[in-house]
């Protein structure tokens, strides 16, 4: 028994396969849809800002946000996920990208920081995770907070996240998977919008941002 | 406990998404540089799985739990919204290699600095909401 759980938990510690991404977003979907949800994460945002009396100001958060209370437990489900994964199911805790990425990510770095066996998941460092992350790959940290390149990236980018999944009606989930995978033009309209905005930052800005150094 | 389900249901996404790498900022860098399938690979097979699932509810073969025919809205048919939010959203996705799942799923991990994350992303959706009206749709 105790060998037989061993190698379970090698398995499962093993980098996946990009198809079980049909399995997971597969099953997610099917449980949802059984119990009559839909399946949308950024949804969540909006309730909680409404929980928080954002009604005040906007009649876009009066609505019956009671009744969302399932989707913020499959959020709280997926910060479980993430630290039962991180910590006891990590592997060797590398992002497995191509070497063509790593040669990518030295020249914005301008140096050979990385290496295809030095990737961290995350680029950033706290007490537990990323030890062993160059500077300058250390983004997301709450040291990293107090620099404006930083504050930039975590607080600049979580607003744009949030301001623009409510403002096209969904994000990654909503969109891109619950959306397509219901035939909907709009879904895919919005998708084409995630990559134009995606390879425009990617591409002609983040590079640049990268570079702040205070 | 009619809501515990759920969070079974958040933990399989969150785990699965931690172990495809999905959260990995780096693994979105490749994606828009093109360099990898791997990131494609995890949409396009959620996508067309999703779709033979969808598919199946909509047309009654699975029922829900409650036994009945699922519906589900169609998105309004504006466009200007879909393509300018998703343009934000897309560039903040990439600024960041972190969608507004990811987010929540990281913060688990003990990357807590994520909080803060989620705060603006709060503040991106509170500021929608107030300039709602002035904006396109």
């Amino acid at each position: 028994m105790k060998d037989f759980l061993e190698q379970a938990h090698t398995f499962i510690s093993q980098p996946w396969p990009w198809w079980m991404g049909g399995v997971i977003i597969g099953l997610t979907l099917f449980l949802l849809l059984k119990f009559n949800k839909e399946f949308g994460l950024s949804a969540n945002l909006r309730t909680m800002c409404a929980a928080d009396g954002a009604g005040e100001y906007s009649d876009f958060f009066q609505f019956e946000w009671e009744k969302q209370g399932w989707n913020l437990m499959v959020a709280l489900g997926a910060m479980f996920g993430g630290y039962v994964a991180a910590n006891y199911f990590g592997g060797d805790g590398l992002a497995h990208v191509s070497q063509a990425t790593v040669d990518t990510l030295n020249q914005i770095a301008g140096k050979d920081l990385l290496t295809t066996t030095s990737v961290h998941f995350v680029p950033g460092q706290d007490t537990t995770h990323g030890v062993g992350i160059p500077d300058f790959w250390n983004l997301y940290s709450w040291g990293s907070l107090f620099t404006l390149r930083g504050l930039i990236i975590i607080v600049g980018g979580g607003f744009l996240i949030g301001f623009g999944a409510r403002y096209a009606g969904g994000c990654t989930s909503g969109h891109a998977i619950s959306g397509i995978a219901n035939l909907q033009l709009p879904s895919l309209v919005a998708v084409v919008g995630f990559f134009i905005g995606g390879l425009i930052m990617t591409w002609l800005l983040l590079p640049y941002i990268l570079q702040i150094t205070i | 406990m009619k809501l515990f389900k759920y969070i079974i249901i958040g933990f399989l996404f969150g785990f699965g998404m931690w172990k495809l790498e999905a959260v990995s900022t780096f693994r979105i860098i490749e994606m828009f540089h093109f360099q990898s399938f791997h990131m494609y690979g995890i949409i396009i097979s959620g996508v067309i799985v999703g779709m033979i699932i969808t598919q199946l509810f909509k047309k009654g073969k699975i029922k829900t739990i409650q036994g009945e025919t699922i519906k589900i809205d169609d998105k309004s048919r504006t466009w200007w919204r879909y393509i300018l939010g998703g343009i934000i959203f897309g560039m903040g996705w990439a600024l960041t290699g972190v969608c507004s799942g990811m987010m929540f799923v990281l913060v688990g991990s003990g990357y807590t600095v994520f909080i803060v994350f989620i705060g603006a992303a709060l503040l991106g959706t509170f500021a929608y909401g107030y300039f709602r009206k002035a904006l396109p749709h």
